[in-house]
């Protein structure tokens, strides 16, 4: 195992055989393993005549689906056939009927056979074609397990919970993360050890840039402490972009967005945006991304405790809920529909993050699935929540985050189940802000 | 538990396969097993469905386009749609099953009747059930296997199971492979590493479809310590030359053991180990780590987390190389310096899980013994719960000096309940 080799692992690998078309996310694929090795020369590229053939035999993703239909049934009926005769010539026929032809097919058929089942056996690889789940079963952090030294602290008490008046283990083994659960010495020690980066993006747009002075300068007291950290801005006015001092390790980035007349679209273009970048740059710059509201403050320590493949915030006025009075959106001609009986939790759409590819690929199903709403004329009950919660609810999170990560201390008090307030709303006029 | 889950999402071939049909020399009679089919749990979605119709038509579309042409045409006509079958309905094919999920496949189909989650409600009161670097310790009560079993079978991963058999310790191959068969991993692809210096006597027991069992020959020794010692090497020799290729996850256990309940995905992570039974409720002061700074496996008394126990521990195939890899190197420097660690590989093994944290921790119900279903028992007579309430595996010797010599006999299952 040499370092690189190290480095790529990303836990179990997952299953992907290379269709033959090209996607994106063999570019980003770790290990390039099954480029031009035995999937690229048995699958062609769909365009080519001889590959439709193998086009029918093996299915075409739902883009190209509708080319091969329409093409079949065009050439079967005669009207857009090639090379076009007084009756319609099936695709397989060439201009020419060489003798070797049959033999030809013969030996693609026997090839293609055995082919797929050899690559149906064949180990899956990291950086599957999207249409891997989330990430592996109980894989808490997808990176490899890194060496600590001697530390000392108090013996872990195997009969003694953490914390006795909460959930800390969703059903799907992953932590939820309370106040008492954790050692932030260790998971600094294990983060540092690892030299991780960790973007935040925040988006301020319009009058929204108001709250960038109190959200960086408390962000530089309480998250991340320690370890490298990018902040991204995106803004419409970058002129009002505050120069807060940074720590070492610490950069801000201010990155230019449009705005949006409506509220409600600014927040849903946010998805948009993220996913955008994450494929341009943040997959080279951050090895985690963590993606917030801009109208807040740290007041608490917010650390390497959070990072993980994905994650989520559990919405502070709904912990206690049951799920049929999540705000769930509940027409089912929207894309984020969830039936009343489905549900773990309400989740959040103004904390979540994971490892760049998975907020890629979170924000990129999102948006996807807001066009699709936009295109059919509706509109989710909480824009970008809606589908955040969707979205987190068919790919687990590998870490859930308790209400002390965003919490509202004007609306919710403070109850005793909150050991700690960490993220908290700066108290604004909703009218004011909202308004152009 | 979970032998009977089928492939769930939307593909029918595990049915197809199942009658042996797969492959059907005519598409109009795979029209028809489509015509009857059975809604699954859950209709599937509009667009999946039209996926699968779409190509049938297609298939149609062929065999009539073609028996129009001459025979040489028709002649292939029953090569691609065999193909075309083959390939489609073929079960194992993850990436045509993942595509008519749909992107980014969803766990849908066990969805509907699982609990809320209560946010402020622990799973278990008696235990801890996450360490401080937020690994979860896997107790009964803590996770839905029904949730992790859909989320397995998208990763259609393959587990590898390592065990060594070696000398009289040939014995308790049957029952384990017997007890493995029915409990471990149902359901799900299982590879069994079984490493021996005998393998005419393994048994050839019958398999469930999906798994497999691999012969190794391996060497064996005079001490039973060294016998024992020399797994890690192994593994890890092992790991490098195919386990790589083969399994996504590894599972080492003991050969002495038997599986008496449902082991399952919920164990598999990055890294993993097992709490010792005997040293669940016991301060580190007395865990029996290594004590002398001349070993490798040297641990001082102020550290440690758990005790972990040697017999049941494991991971991704990477993880577990490193593990055993580094276990190996520090049992050959401690041999040349004629020293041996006071519980061989357990110490070894305990020193690598202090200082790289394992990502899941399994409670002592994955290894129980003798002295804790006394203890079982006796709470169970003074009427207080039980912090173990499943014996998932149970440890078959205590100790295996005593038994060293003298395992010829042939093992049973002893019922301690």
């Amino acid at each position: 195992m040499d370092g690189r080799g190290e480095r790529e692992w990303r836990g179990p690998r997952s299953w992907a055989v290379v269709p033959f078309a090209e996607s994106d996310r063999l570019n980003s694929c770790s290990s390039r393993r099954l480029r031009g090795g035995l999937a690229r020369t048995v699958l062609p590229r769909f365009e080519h005549q001889q590959s439709r053939v193998l086009g029918t035999l093996l299915v075409p993703r739902k883009a190209e689906r509708r080319t091969l239909w329409t093409h079949r049934l065009g050439t079967t009926l005669g009207k857009t056939s090639p090379s076009a005769g007084t009756r319609p010539k099936p695709v397989l026929s060439t201009g020419n009927r060489c003798p070797l032809q049959p033999l030809l097919l013969g030996l693609l058929f026997v090839l293609v056979f055995f082919g797929y089942g050899f690559l149906s056996s064949r180990r899956p690889m990291p950086g599957g074609v999207g249409v891997r789940p989330s990430v592996a079963v109980g894989d808490p952090d997808g990176r490899p397990v890194v060496a600590l030294s001697r530390m000392l602290y108090p013996q872990p008490k195997a009969l003694t919970p953490s914390r006795s008046d909460v959930l800390v283990l969703t059903p799907w083994l992953a932590p939820i993360v309370w106040e008492g659960t954790f050692s932030p010495e260790i998971l600094d020690e294990q983060f540092r050890l690892q030299n991780v980066t960790v973007g935040l993006t925040v988006f301020a747009v319009k009058k929204y840039v108001a709250f960038l002075q109190l959200f960086l300068e408390t962000a530089e007291q309480h998250f991340m402490v320690g370890h490298r950290v990018t902040y991204y801005v995106f803004t419409d006015r970058p002129a009002d972009v505050p120069r807060v001092p940074l720590r070492e390790g610490r950069r801000l980035a201010v990155l230019a967005v449009r705005s949006h007349a409506r509220w409600q679209d600014v927040s849903m273009h946010r998805m948009e945006t993220i996913s955008r970048f994450s494929e341009q740059r943040f997959r080279h710059e951050v090895d985690y991304l963590v993606c917030v509201d801009v109208d807040m403050k740290f007041r608490d320590h917010v650390g390497v405790e959070i990072l993980s493949p994905l994650f989520g915030t559990l919405h502070p006025g709904f912990y206690r809920a049951d799920r049929q009075a999540f705000t769930y959106e509940r027409r089912p001609q929207s894309q984020a529909y969830i039936p009343p009986d489905e549900g773990d939790f309400y989740y959040l759409g103004g904390f979540f993050g994971g490892s760049v590819a998975e907020v890629q690929r979170l924000t990129s199903a999102c948006h996807q699935a807001m066009v699709l709403d936009k295109a059919n004329g509706i509109e989710a009950v909480w824009h970008d929540e809606s589908h955040l919660n969707k979205y987190l609810l068919y790919h687990k999170p590998t870490k859930v985050l308790s209400p002390e990560y965003l919490w509202d201390q004007q609306l919710l008090g403070w109850p005793s189940v909150m050991k700690k307030l960490r993220f908290v709303a700066v108290p604004k006029n909703h009218k004011e802000m909202r308004s152009p | 538990m979970g032998s009977e889950r089928r492939e769930e999402v939307l593909i029918k071939g595990s049915r197809i396969s199942g009658t042996g049909t797969r492959g059907s020399s005519s598409c109009r009679q795979t029209q028809d097993e489509v015509g009857e089919e059975q809604p699954l749990r859950k209709q599937p979605q509009g667009r999946y469905r039209q996926h699968r119709y779409a190509s049938l038509y297609l298939m149609t579309l062929d065999l009539c386009v073609y028996s129009d042409d001459s025979w040489e045409e028709a002649a292939r006509v029953p090569g691609i749609t065999l193909t075309f079958h083959y390939c489609y309905w073929n079960p194992k094919s993850q990436h045509l099953k993942s595509l008519l999920a749909g992107t980014g496949a969803a766990v849908r189909e066990s969805h509907t009747k699982h609990l809320q989650p209560d946010a402020l409600t622990p799973s278990r009161r008696d235990v801890l059930v996450l360490t401080p670097w937020l690994a979860p310790i896997v107790w009964e009560g803590t996770f839905d296997i029904d949730l992790l079993n859909a989320q397995f079978k998208l990763q259609n991963a393959t587990v590898g199971l390592t065990v060594f058999a070696v000398k009289n310790y040939m014995s308790f191959l049957e029952l384990f492979l017997r007890s493995a068969e029915k409990y471990f991993m149902a359901g799900h692809r299982v590879n069994y590493y079984i490493f021996t210096d005998q393998p005419e006597l393994v048994p050839r027991l019958p398999l469930h479809s999906g798994r497999r069992v691999i012969v190794l020959r391996t060497q064996s020794h005079e001490r039973w310590q060294d016998i024992s010692m020399q797994r890690m090497g192994a593994i890890s020799q092992g790991a490098r030359q195919r386990f790589l290729q083969e399994v996504d996850y590894l599972v080492c256990a003991d050969v002495d053991i038997e599986f008496r309940d449902h082991v399952g995905v919920e164990i598999l992570s990055s890294l993993f180990g097992t709490i010792h039974p005997d040293f669940t409720a016991v301060s580190r002061y007395s865990f029996s780590n290594e004590r002398r700074p001349e070993s490798q496996a040297y641990i001082p008394e102020d550290e440690g987390d758990f005790y972990y126990i040697g017999a049941f521990f494991g991971g991704s195939v990477p993880e577990v190389y490193r593990l055993t890899e580094a276990c190996h190197q520090a049992i050959m420097i401690d041999k040349a310096n004629h020293l041996e660690a006071i519980w061989q590989e357990e110490s070894h093994l305990n020193k690598y899980l202090l200082y790289h944290k394992p990502t899941k921790l399994l409670s002592p119900e994955y290894m129980c013994d003798n002295d804790l279903l006394k203890d079982m028992q006796h709470q169970k007579k003074l009427g207080l719960s039980n912090i173990v309430r499943r014996i998932r595996i149970f440890a078959l010797l205590k100790n295996k000096e005593v038994k060293s010599g003298n395992a010829s006999q042939k093992v049973q299952s002893t019922d301690g309940q």
